[in-house]
């Protein structure tokens, strides 16, 4: 059968052929399509997990009790689960253990560019690069095979262009294979220092193992050209960058291209090397097959000609390596006015974030999700954002650094922090900051910002929601409660309806009060949630023009539904989800809600 | 199917979030597989889908290698939104296919006043664009129905552009898109392809 796929839905179909039994991830752009697909297999047990480091962990006791496991996570969740998976390189698996890292060069949607090809290289774990939707099926049906034979976890690195492109794939079936028998092995599984060090002589001899392997397997390949000038060595989306940057004489130049990637070829690089003049190592971001080249003592070209920053593509590698820039292309004398991304029409966000607005003597320690957009103008709320739950601790750091500071003799004065995290990011990683926050006495006030659903990655189910990732009813893990039982005092938990601006601004003047850890829960679900949308699709505001004063204090809450047009406030009907918070902060009260819900 | 196969062709829509420039090039990168072509389309998600500014890149041919289009060298450039035209109009190359939606969406910026939506974008981009499509599909998709239809419309007006309206495309709409929408689709696709 031949499909177009995207890299993801192929990681899903050939976890799915390669026999997995378990899976679990946390959502994170260009990953989370991985385990929405994968969930779609009624043979794989999926899960939704609360953040990456449990999901690595689920996925390693399943290995252990003898199930096939997959984790998948975007570059920086595996900063967060690096503790498990740098141990159960020392522990090695039962059931085949494969772990996914969508990296993200060129920042389409993450905070850092992290490369995490060095993970393998620091974790000693072995690592596959497939370069197409194929690729990433073929690889990873045949990764939890490899992790059985060579007893370790498996890196599995793509890219944004490859999980979130699609490419036409030729798939079978699901090769059924049953959960290995589970023996108690102490020894092996439990990592105390007595026999942690043994097992660091086992990896040794692992590691060699797999380079013989790398050497000789077909991954790694050189397609020879029929002359022996150019060769070019090249990994991932990088060798499709490469091949169409060097097309027109393709038949001429050699590739050795790379799939098996860590621990790398050498003795196929010599090779390789030994008969070409000039060695380009074409890859994005960090010089990681570059330096092995040169350690290698093999003199190549790289970084010296290729950028180390944002994505490659072949226009780019053919400029740098061949000086060939693109003909003529068209122009017009059009500014474009900037169209960064903004909070919705109706978010559930905008209300809190317009109260945290008015205040001009506080810091907003921001978080990951939507929210974060409440930096834009004309709202310019957040001050920091670090990474997930960095607004709870990074809060409570500042609040330390401006207590030492007292009254500033310049820059600003701050008189309160406040932290702006949503319920998937607080299940995520905000918990532990709380609970850090009620023991050492910080005044911490902490939004959390309950949209019901984990928003900006595309609605996955989180551990608020009352729904496991197959949609099943499951318990609901109550926001107030779970921060009364971290110690947050039960008077110092508010929940509100961000979308009632009085209730909203009170209980954000009562947080700015309190000389201790305050908890503001907004509680309204996200505007874009199928259901919401159907209720809500007749509703809308209108302006009465004659009411109207064009103060433009609607505009304050940066709404993409109002404009002001031809001298006049204007809603758009089609946009506008009824609301109100723009009528809600209108001096003349000219806006109002017309239509009705649909039931 | 020589004449789809022979070079690898470079199409990039571009659009605001939320137009549904996404189900429009998986349509076109379906159709153009089943027409014998390699195919590859790359898009970007994420937080441009709240509103930003969003483009796809679809490549076809005999053999395709990057599924991403360099920097001034797209042989199709379709532009769901006037002003992203003139944003991502120095990705065409000389000689290029403009295919441009006659609607405005107005960015933040405008609607607070702060920048002004440029005047006159479609005449501008003609006179630089011998070969432009343009009319709105917004209008028409709205008049069929539904505004949601505009990427249909345009997917039309492409497809008979690229001289591909041979292939059956109404197959392709019945097997992507959802049952009860798929009658508006092809009424969308016909009015679009009928603007040429």
């Amino acid at each position: 059968m031949k499909e177009i796929m995207t890299g993801n839905e192929a990681i899903a179909r050939g976890a799915w052929e390669g026999g997995c039994h378990v899976a679990a991830a946390y959502p994170g752009t260009p990953s989370s399509e991985i385990l929405e697909n994968v969930s779609l297999y009624k043979e794989i047990d999926s899960e939704w997990s609360t953040n990456e480091k449990v999901a690595v962990e689920v996925a390693s006791g399943a290995s252990l009790g003898g199930a096939r496991a997959l984790s998948a996570m975007k570059h920086v969740g595996l900063n967060v689960a690096a503790d498990p998976i740098f141990t159960m390189s020392y522990i090695g698996v039962n059931g085949g253990l494969v772990v996914v890292t969508a990296d993200d060069p060129g920042f389409f949607s993450s905070q850092n560019e992290q490369d995490n090809r060095w993970y393998a290289l620091h974790a000693k774990i072995p690592m596959l690069e497939p370069s197409d939707s194929q690729e990433c099926l073929d690889y990873i049906k045949d990764a939890f095979d490899l992790s059985e034979r060579f007893d370790a976890p498996f890196l599995f690195r793509v890219t944004t262009r490859i999980c979130h492109s699609k490419t036409i794939v030729e798939f079978g079936e699901r090769k059924e294979v049953p959960v290995k028998p589970y023996e108690r092995n102490p020894k092996k599984n439990v990592m105390q220092p007595s026999a942690a060090k043994p097992r660091r002589y086992v990896m040794e001899e692992r590691e060699a193992r797999m380079r013989a392997f790398s050497n000789d397997c077909k991954y790694n390949r050189i397609e020879w050209g029929s002359e022996r000038e150019i060769g070019i060595i090249t990994s991932g989306v990088s060798y499709q960058h490469a091949r169409e940057a060097f097309e027109d004489i393709g038949d001429e130049v050699s590739f050795l291209k790379l799939g098996f990637t860590y621990p790398l070829p050498d003795e196929l690089i010599k090779k390789f090397a030994a008969d070409i003049k000039t060695i380009y190592v074409v890859e994005e971001n960090e010089p990681y097959i570059e330096n092995f080249v040169r350690q290698l003592g093999i003199k190549c070209v790289g970084r010296e000609l290729l950028p180390a920053v944002d994505e490659l593509n072949a226009g780019i590698v053919r400029g740098a390596l061949r000086g060939i820039e693109p003909k003529e292309a068209y122009s017009v004398d059009v500014t474009a006015p900037p169209r960064p991304p903004v909070l919705c029409p109706g978010c559930s966000h905008r209300g809190i974030c317009f109260a945290l607005s008015k205040y001009k003597d506080i810091v907003v320690s921001g978080d990951i999700g939507c929210y974060t957009l409440g930096v834009m103008p004309p709202l310019n709320v957040t001050d920091s954002v670090i990474c997930m739950g960095a607004s709870v601790s990074a809060g409570i750091g500042y609040g330390k650094a401006f207590a030492l500071a007292g009254e500033p003799a310049s820059g600003k004065k701050v008189n309160k922090v406040f932290g702006m995290i949503g319920d998937s990011t607080f299940f995520h990683s905000g918990i532990t900051g709380v609970i850090d926050a009620v023991v050492n006495k910080s005044d911490l006030a902490l939004c959390i910002v309950d949209n019901r659903i984990t928003a900006m990655t595309g609605h996955q189910e989180n551990p608020g929601t009352g729904r496991t990732i197959r949609g099943e009813p499951t318990r609901q893990v109550d926001l107030a409660e779970l921060c009364v039982a971290c110690g947050v005092k039960p008077e110092n938990v508010r929940k509100i309806d961000p979308y009632d601006l009085a209730d909203t601004e009170k209980a954000v003047k009562d947080a700015y009060n309190c000389g201790e850890i305050f908890v503001l829960i907004t509680t309204r679900p996200c505007a874009l949630i199928k259901d919401v949308q159907r209720k809500r699709a007749n509703l809308y505001c209108e302006v009465d023009r004659d009411l109207c004063v064009k103060c433009k204090a609607c505009m304050r809450v940066g709404c993409p539904a109002l404009s002001f047009k031809e001298g006049h406030i204007e809603i758009e009907r089609s946009m506008c989800n009824g609301c109100t918070i723009c009528a809600q902060v209108c001096p003349k009260h000219a806006i109002s809600r017309a239509g009705e819900f649909n039931d | 199917m020589t004449d789809v196969t022979a070079r690898t062709k470079s199409i990039l829509l571009v659009g605001v979030g939320g137009q549904g420039t996404i189900l429009a090039s998986k349509v076109l990168s379906v159709g153009l597989m089943r027409a014998g072509c390699d195919v590859k389309m790359s898009e970007i998600h994420g937080m441009s889908q709240r509103g930003g500014s969003v483009t796809t890149h679809v490549k076809f041919g005999r053999k395709v290698y990057s599924p991403v289009i360099n920097a001034r060298e797209a042989d199709i450039l379709v532009s769901f939104e006037k002003v992203e035209a003139a944003r991502w109009l120095y990705n065409l190359k000389s000689g290029g296919m403009l295919v441009v939606n006659d609607y405005e969406i107005h960015p933040l910026s405008v609607l607070t006043g702060e920048a002004k939506y440029p005047d006159e974008i479609i005449n501008k981009l003609k006179t630089r664009v011998p070969n432009t499509i343009s009319f709105n599909a917004g209008q028409i998709a709205e008049g069929l129905g539904s505004i949601k239809a505009q990427n249909i419309v345009l997917l039309g007006a492409l497809v008979k552009g690229m001289k591909l309206d041979n292939l059956d495309w109404f197959k392709v709409l019945k097997d992507i898109i959802p049952p009860k929408f798929y009658e508006l689709n092809v009424k969308a696709f016909s009015a679009g392809a009928a603007q040429l």
